[in-house]
């Protein structure tokens, strides 16, 4: 039995990277996108070897929205679930004082991915089923000192796929929101995370893949997490803004 | 950052690089002073680590080509072998050679030239590798193999890391028809009885003896052989002929916590022993086991090497050669049952013919065991040094934290002219390692 492609979108991170070993493992072709998709042919190896795929690759680019909806057309099949991983975390330092730097951080976490998958969902809803993954953050819960431009974009993309998945949740289309928390990765190599609450990447993939197969709305990789951002969001505005967090 | 093998002694500060890609590696290898690489750390000492610059391959995990005709598969050095077997197991391939680890990286297993239950007849790792490719210090690579660049390879098996960083490798696997092995138990009441079973089972694809190294006197040496074959479909019962090569789901267990050492004590590690031989000598016969639980029986409980406390432990292993091995393992079973310090598996395998230029196996028997590290157990592990070194042995250096150089060097007759290719190559500058610097007078 042939099963359905898996796109995966911002292909070079690594939680898109795990994911897509994920699905492999389970049979599926993979449709691997991303930037410098050239870049990604070891890995494409890599999958198709391990797992005895196919797995191809695919130029994209997230902040290009107005080449969006031609990149779909030319995938060898509109696949059954598309996962974005897409995201761009830079300082926040950086973040205040360079405008430019700001409004990257903020098309990159919220313009690309909602705009590609507007494309997506509409092809979906079309088609009448297929399930879209968005990676968004526990950042975008409630915006804080040290990572707010990173975290309201975030917020924003959150907000979006919850709006989607109400719009498309009577269509056969499902729609997935996946806050992970602190994740081990190039984006987070080098920060000190506490052990008990940096979820591996392989981990990230694995909760992915049960939340699509029994159709989940909202996932925190570790549970942890969700005390922890249930705590956060509740502490009262005035003793929130004079927190270090 | 603190630094250790898998027997968490010795501990050392290092600098630790994890490169993601062959350029990164190629960078940190031009830029570090002196470095080594390391896979999975499981080496047991300080075969990998370097204070200067310690290099991880654990992201450089990619395979690369898999040819399904030949059955050999090309990956970088971090891949493991428990993923081999994941990836290619259900398609009917198996590693040609393993350690008692899944865990090992290829890199690792390359560089120590592991070895397996099937060595007598089937040789070490390097039976089973067609090329590999080593990155120098200038970061330039070479691709080399029995009949290419021949002085790089065979120093490589075996080479501990010191010629180089393996960046690929091609590897065959074995077919096999099953994912099951077909294990029969031989026990053999003393050192003797143990050794004739080996010699009567040379045909046998695998063997190995669990020894229990506190039995005294006529009980010396007292042994449960295991011989193992690879399961043709005929061999398992009908329901499980439909998928052989699935096997039950384990759980895995981990040590939670460092076990106080004063629960591992003679009259414990005693009674352990005596159970062990009682339970094995009375399933004797032909069983049908799984390939995890029969080749892999530790990696079922994680972090297993925390059992022997938070001081770490040493193992021990040496070959002795064949016409000296009888009175050689008497004489080490004689001083570890007197000294009382024994550890729950101790591992006994008879090697066959190796010819290498520094890989550890030859000809003859190896003993394997460890030891809870403190004052008198480090004694003892000296007198062992000494015993071995009486009948003609030496010592894996994957297993060894603690030999001094002075024993080292009167072990093996090969040290020099591995040395001087070092040398030559210029590749002692760049490569060492906390364990080739304790081992250089």
């Amino acid at each position: 039995m042939t099963k359905a492609p898996v796109l995966i979108l911002g292909a070079r991170s690594d939680i898109g990277k795990a994911v897509a070993h994920a699905f492999a493992a389970l049979g599926h072709p993979i449709q691997l996108a991303a930037r410098g998709v050239d870049n990604l042919e070891t890995d494409r190896a890599d999958i198709a070897v391990r797992h005895n795929v196919e797995v191809t690759l695919h130029a994209f680019d997230a902040l290009d929205t107005g080449s969006h909806a031609a990149f779909v057309d030319g995938l060898p099949a509109l696949p059954e679930t598309a996962i974005c991983a897409v995201g761009l975390m830079g300082e926040q330092a950086d973040n205040e004082r360079d405008l430019e730097m700001a409004a990257q951080v903020m098309r990159s976490n919220y313009e690309g991915p909602a705009s590609i998958l507007s494309v997506l969902a509409n092809r979906f809803e079309d088609r009448g089923h297929g399930a879209l993954v968005g990676i968004s953050s526990v950042a975008g819960l409630r915006g804080r000192a040290t990572n707010y431009v990173y975290g309201s974009a975030k917020a924003g993309f959150t907000a979006f796929l919850s709006g989607l998945r109400n719009r498309l949740a009577k269509k056969g289309v499902h729609v997935v929101t996946v806050l992970p928390g602190f994740v081990a990765t190039q984006m987070t190599e080098g920060m000190d995370l506490p052990e008990k609450l940096t979820a591996a990447p392989a981990e990230v993939g694995d909760a992915i893949v049960a939340a699509v197969t029994k159709k989940r709305n909202v996932v925190y990789v570790r549970r942890i997490w969700q005390l922890i951002m249930g705590i956060i969001c509740n502490i009262p505005e005035p003793v929130f803004k004079k927190l270090k967090l | 950052m603190k630094l250790s093998g898998w027997g968490r002694y010795p501990v050392m500060e290092a600098r630790v690089h994890a490169p993601r890609s062959i350029e990164a590696l190629r960078d940190a290898v031009r830029t570090a002073p002196a470095m080594i690489a390391r896979g999975n750390g499981r080496a047991y000492g300080d075969s990998a680590i370097c204070s200067a610059a310690t290099l991880e391959t654990r992201h450089l995990n990619r395979m690369l080509a898999f040819d399904p005709e030949t059955g050999q598969l090309i990956a970088e050095p971090g891949v493991l072998l428990g993923d081999i077997i994941d990836a290619f197991l259900p398609r009917g391939w198996f590693p040609w050679v393993t350690p008692g680890t899944k865990f090992v990286s290829l890199g690792g297993a390359i560089a120590a030239d592991v070895h397996g239950k099937n060595h007598h007849k089937e040789g070490s790792f390097r039976s089973c590798v067609d090329w590999i490719e080593v990155m120098d210090a200038t970061g330039a690579i070479t691709c080399c193999s029995p009949t290419d660049n021949q002085l790089l390879f065979e120093h490589t098996l075996g080479g501990m890391g010191l010629t180089g960083v393996i960046t690929a490798a091609a590897i065959r696997l074995r077919p096999v028809k099953t994912a099951w092995i077909r294990q029969t138990t031989h026990p053999a009441p003393n050192l003797k009885a143990a050794m004739d079973v080996f010699e009567a089972h040379q045909d046998a694809t695998y063997s190995v003896a669990w020894i229990d190294c506190l039995a005294k006197g006529d009980d010396l040496g007292r042994s449960l052989v295991m011989l193992g074959e690879h399961a043709e479909l005929g061999d398992l019962p009908g329901d499980r002929r439909q998928s052989p090569f699935a096997t039950p789901k384990k759980n895995k267990r981990k040590v939670p916590f460092d076990v106080p050492t004063f629960t591992l004590n003679p009259l414990t590690v005693r009674a352990f022993n005596r159970l062990y031989y009682w339970a094995g000598a009375r399933k004797t016969g032909l069983q049908v086991v799984d390939w995890d639980t029969y080749f892999y029986p530790l990696d079922a409980i994680l972090e297993w090497n925390r059992i022997y406390g938070r001081n770490g432990f040493a193992q021990f292993q040496c070959v002795l050669p064949l016409e000296a091995s009888e009175a050689g393992l008497s004489a080490l079973l004689d001083a570890i049952s007197t000294a009382g310090a024994g550890s729950f598996l101790a591992v006994l395998k008879r090697f066959g013919a190796q010819d290498s230029v520094f890989s550890f196996p030859m000809e003859g028997y190896t003993l394997a065991l460890d030891f809870p590290v403190h004052a008198k157990t480090l004694r003892l592990l000296s007198e062992l040094d000494r015993i071995t070194l009486d009948h003609g042995g030496r010592f894996y250096l994957a297993k060894d934290s603690r030999m001094s150089a002075a024993t080292f060097a009167a072990s093996d007759d090969r040290i020099d002219a591995f040395r001087a290719v070092r040398s030559d190559q210029n590749w002692q500058d760049k490569f060492t390692s906390a364990q080739s610097e304790r081992l250089t007078p």
